[in-house]
């Protein structure tokens, strides 16, 4: 066994993760909303790239472009119709409106699609990989990584670059104020919700390509999010990536020890790290 | 331009606004005394939408505005500065200020540049976090933010509170400036003097009503004694 190859897919693994995380944190971080149903999200838009692909014979890249504006848009109607309603002092409502929304969700996929296990045929890129010293990496991980770095450093951007990452952090801080300044803040939940689709089409066209994927699988997603979210202290976007990729290592890590513990090494890694450092590794100066 | 017509308001059964009825002439700044709980902060949330009204209990311009959320009221030109000051905690100065013309973009004499040649030590401190300034220096922002809607009415709630006299003074020596640059001005006091200085007229509340109105000039200290504490000196 390789262990440097064994840890460089766990660090790729972690692009993955993160990828299902940033539009959790972005989501958070603005508006204190716990999306329950974020993992069924991605699966939603997988779908989405699946049948674009199998239907019109797109380019799976392609078909995620053009899955990204009608997920934006989705979301965007999501947050400024439903979830809007549901967010006040109490943080039950929003959790029990968006784990209901969970099950609508994956009972809907499972009429439409059946409980079949499907993956977004990528083509030759499946199995391409690049030489990298003593190492060889799949393309699709690469890119994924690649991809989670791209979408932090944009969305970091926005965030503290532009009038509308001001506007979100002006929100999060006081809603009101924000309200006094022409900012009307559900529109401004619904943008961000809109955003987080955006990164959840991505996340989806990673996640279809690279393993099969069914309508039940979401609520696994949503956890390896979380923990990537929560370890690397909630409201940071690198954070968020460091998460993915300690739980990415762990897990690849655990499974070449012993197949069967992949998915427990993930958890425990989480375990220690929330252990060491209760806030995470990047927390938030305020809150 | 900008009046309220027997404005009530309520915090849910609780009645704070009792036929309040004020008005606002093009380039005069009137001040609003009164003592804590009279109701002076619910009137200015009232007039900037923080608190929605009957639609005809506010005209702003010849309209009906009372029942428009504050990002609309904001978008007409009605900014205020809240009492407490309320910076966003998570922003720098300059992004504070730059929040200021979110929902309102018009040329006219406010931008970063006069904000700062009115206040200059905020362009020192513009990269820092606004929690980091003195109450000064966050009142400035605080002003300076609202100022960058380039206002037609600017609402100042109790921007000496918590102040030491001489930043006081510092604060109100700008005033004659905003006044000249074409905003009418409505300022919420409990110091009398302060606010008598500035103002060409006063409205003194008690309670949730008007107990007294007249130019800055002509009322007695008796008279306003009376109508601030609902007492005869
Ligand atoms: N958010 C609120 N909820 C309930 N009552 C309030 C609230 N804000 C103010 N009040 C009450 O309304 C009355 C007027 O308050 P306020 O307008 O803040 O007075 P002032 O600004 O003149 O000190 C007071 O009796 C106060 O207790
Ligand atoms: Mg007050």
């Amino acid at each position: 066994m390789n262990w440097l190859d064994t840890i460089l897919q766990g660090v790729l693994l972690g692009g993955l993760y993160a990828l299902f995380a940033a539009g959790l944190s972005l989501v958070f971080g603005i508006m204190r909303l716990v999306n329950l149903a974020h993992g069924d999200l991605i699966v939603v838009a997988a779908f989405l790239i699946l049948v674009l692909v199998t239907g019109l014979g797109l380019n799976p890249f392609l078909a995620a472009l053009v899955a990204l504006p009608v997920m934006f848009a989705a979301g965007w109607a999501l947050q400024y119709f439903i979830l809007n309603r549901t967010l006040g002092d109490d943080i039950l409502p929003p959790l029990l409106v968006t784990f209901g929304l969970s099950i609508v969700i994956q009972n809907a996929l499972l009429e439409g699609f059946s409980a079949d296990s499907r993956r977004v045929p990528a083509g030759s890129l499946e199995t391409m990989s690049l030489p990298l010293g003593p190492v060889t990496v799949g393309v699709m991980p690469l890119l994924t990584f690649l991809s989670a770095i791209a979408v932090i450093v944009v969305l970091n951007q926005i965030f503290y670059r532009t009038a509308l990452g001001r506007a979100f952090r002006a929100t999060s801080d006081d809603m009101v104020t924000a309200g006094l300044m022409g900012v009307e803040p559900k529109r401004i939940f619904a943008t961000a919700t809109g955003i987080a689709m955006v990164v959840v089409t991505i996340a989806a066209l990673y996640l279809g390509t690279r393993a099969n994927f069914d309508p039940t699988i979401g609520p696994a997603r949503l956890i390896y999010a979380f923990e990537a979210v929560i370890i690397g202290g909630l409201g940071s976007l690198w954070g968020t990536l460091l998460g993915g990729i300690i739980i990415g290592v762990a897990q690849t890590v655990g499974a070449a020890v012993n197949p069967e513990w992949q998915i427990l090494a993930g958890h425990l890694a989480f375990l220690i790290v929330l252990l060491v450092r209760p806030r995470g590794l990047f927390p938030r100066a305020i809150d | 331009m900008l009046e309220t017509v027997g404005l009530t308001a309520f915090y849910g059964d609780f009645q704070a606004l009792f036929g309040v009825d004020l008005s606002l002439r093009v380039g005069e700044t009137v001040a609003i005394i009164g003592a804590n709980g009279a109701g002076k902060s619910t009137l200015m949330r009232s007039i900037s939408g923080v608190i929605a009204n009957g639609r005809a209990a506010i005209r702003f311009e010849g309209e009906a505005i009372g029942d428009l959320p504050a990002a609309k009221v904001v978008a007409r030109g009605i900014a205020m500065v809240p009492e407490g000051r309320r910076l966003f905690a998570s922003l720098s100065v300059e992004e504070n200020l730059l929040m200021g013309n979110y929902g309102r973009k018009v040329d006219g004499p406010w931008t970063l540049g006069s904000v700062y040649d009115l206040f200059p030590i905020l362009k020192e401190r513009r990269d820092q976090s606004s929690t980091s300034l003195s109450g000064g220096q966050q009142q400035m922002v605080a002003i300076g933010r609202a100022l960058m809607s380039n206002p037609r009415v600017l609402l100042c709630d109790e921007i000496s509170l918590g102040l030491a006299p001489v930043v006081i003074r510092d604060i109100y020596a700008a005033f004659p400036r905003i006044k000249a640059s074409g905003a009418s001005i409505i300022i919420v006091e409990q110091d009398i003097g302060q606010a008598m200085k500035v103002a060409d007229r006063v409205y003194c509340m008690m309670e949730g009503k008007v107990t007294l109105e007249g130019r800055a000039g002509d009322l007695s200290r008796d008279a306003i004694h009376a109508a601030y504490f609902g007492v005869h000196a």
